[in-house]
């Protein structure tokens, strides 16, 4: 029994103008679809590697392992407090830059310059060259032509982003409308900060799937509701408020929440006691209007919206007024790095500390289910026993997903062949 | 001295769920038994339902010695109510080798 609208097409995938039918994950069990796509995809799009609160003044900086895009990038504050980001790589023989006991480990932290490890030569906050040992032994070595290779940075809404891509889009046109929609959100008073990390035995897309879908959550986690709420959960089923596609980017509005919940009895013990839970503390903080984009179709029920910034960038905004990300950092066709951060408003006394405490255990507990479930997804599309796969019309998101992707790995082939044809030399076109 | 404010004292006992991370929390959950999860929960949680107030009246910014091992003690129990409340274990059903590692917490 449906229990909200569809669009008139009688799906959302339909109205989409996507494909019914069974796909395939050929896109993700393949080392080659992996290379296409971290040409196509990784080298091309903008990809948010952190917030500008990680850079509180001139000299903070981090860096980023970007295996996907086979570089690692150095983000910093220079003195003029512009946000400027370069290939980890020192000019000289090529050694990696910032790092500390372990090349391929993130750090951060405060410089006044980068000293290269190897040879010691150094840096300044704009990437410049600024001093090189013994330079008299080089020969006519114009400093000028080896400062750090830049790469283009761009903010939005606090969020920074780099591309590789030589001829970028403007990061504000390639956020379209979904991002549009969320502007002004005061995503810079959620300073209160908990990241988790995790390696995970499964492509990229898989845990994308996952969480671009609440159709498993009544089955997958039942056990984390109290049993007569996880009977009537599975009993109704799932189905969203509203999706929208724009671009390569997509996003789900979804209910729920229980804040607070009718009935107490739904809910187990310790989130009675902390008035919070999976969904977050019941009581947000007063955050004032929300954006023109957020609970898009005006729902009284409105618990969650899931974004999907294309590639990996999932932004979800919560009702009770706090927001969270995940990142998906392919490694290699099966393996990922995920990343998760959960940001908050200050906690003004313990027992607010303890509410978000328990949003954040909820998450990671949720999550290990996830995690390992997908390894186990990985093993079995792996088999190649079974080719196609149904997805159902709650599942619009990650069928749109693995189409942009394939698109994009599709439109490199073309464009790639295309200059490979252009450049072709006369005498080889017989052989 | 006490570990705890006064009216926490039943805590006393289980001084040492006062760990600084959420890693070091779990870390202790996974090498617990249910029978030591439970002892903790039901001291605790009584402790958390009825201390609401005085909770709310601490003030993280120059918090005291007492009242941190407090909230690192109750941080542990949000932890320790899954396995309680939930799962009947110590470890997350279906979780096999996967890890999802703290990288970066607010202290305290």
């Amino acid at each position: 029994m449906a229990h909200f609208g569809k669009p008139a097409a009688g799906s959302w995938t339909e109205h989409f103008g996507l494909s019914t039918e069974p796909i395939s994950y050929g896109d993700s069990i393949s080392p080659e679809f992996y290379a296409l796509e971290q040409e196509a995809i990784f080298k091309r799009t903008w990809l948010n590697v952190g917030r500008v609160e990680q850079l509180p003044k001139a000299g903070s900086f981090f860096t980023k392992q970007l295996d996907a895009a086979k570089t690692s990038v150095l983000i910093v504050k220079n003195r003029d407090g512009v946000i400027k980001a370069f290939h980890n790589m020192c000019r000289h023989r090529g050694n990696k830059l910032a790092w500390q006991d372990f090349p391929n480990e993130e750090i951060a932290g405060f410089s006044r310059q980068f000293t290269c490890k190897y040879h010691g030569w150094r840096y300044d906050l704009d990437g410049k060259l600024v001093f090189v040992q013994q330079e008299q032994e080089f020969f006519d070595l114009d400093k000028e032509r080896f400062g750090l290779a830049p790469i283009s940075v761009d903010v939005w809404e606090g969020f920074i982003f780099v591309t590789f891509n030589p001829d970028p889009q403007p990061l504000k046109e390639y956020m379209g409308k979904l991002g549009a929609g969320l502007e002004g959100y005061p995503f810079e008073l959620m300073t209160q900060k908990h990241t988790y990390r995790s390696e995970i035995g499964s492509n990229w897309k898989l845990f994308i799937d996952a969480f671009m879908e609440f159709y498993h959550a009544p089955v997958l986690h039942a056990q984390q509701a109290t049993d007569e709420e996880s009977r009537k959960l599975q009993e109704h089923g799932y189905e969203a408020l509203h999706y929208d596609i724009d671009g390569p980017h997509a996003m789900v509005s979804s209910w729920g929440g229980m804040a607070p919940p009718k009935d107490l009895s739904m809910v187990k013990p310790i989130e009675r006691a902390l008035r919070s839970g999976l969904f977050g503390p019941w009581e947000g903080p007063d955050i004032g209007e929300l954006p023109e984009g957020v609970n898009p179709a005006k729902s009284k029920t409105w618990g969650i919206d899931s974004f999907l910034f294309f590639p990996n960038f999932m932004l979800l905004i919560w009702k009770p007024n706090w927001y969270l990300t995940y990142h998906y950092w392919p490694t290699s066709y099966n393996t990922h790095v995920f990343e998760t951060s959960l940001y908050f408003a200050p906690p003004r006394n313990a027992y607010e500390r303890l509410q978000q405490e328990l949003a954040v255990v909820t998450f990671k507990e949720y999550g290990l289910q996830d995690a390992n479930t997908l390894e186990a997804t990985q093993t079995m599309l792996q088999s190649g026993a079974v080719t196609e796969f149904p997805l159902c019309d709650q599942e619009v998101m990650l069928r749109h997903m693995h189409t942009v992707c394939r698109d994009y790995v599709e439109k490199h082939k073309s464009d790639s062949g295309a200059v490979l044809a252009g450049t072709a030399s006369p005498s080889n076109k017989g052989a | 001295m006490a570990a705890f404010p006064a009216q926490f004292a039943a805590l006393e006992p289980y001084a040492d769920w006062a760990l600084p991370s959420e890693s070091n929390r779990y870390a202790k959950r996974l090498a617990s038994n249910m029978d030591e999860l439970r002892a903790f929960y039901d001291t605790a949680m009584p402790l958390l339902e009825s201390e609401a107030d005085y909770l709310k009246n601490v003030s993280l910014d120059g918090i005291s010695d007492e009242d941190l091992n407090l909230l690192r003690c109750l941080e542990a129990l949000v932890t320790v109510s899954f396995p309680v409340e939930a799962w009947h274990q110590p470890y997350v059903p279906d979780s096999g080798a996967a890890s999802i590692d703290v990288v970066v917490e607010p202290r305290p």
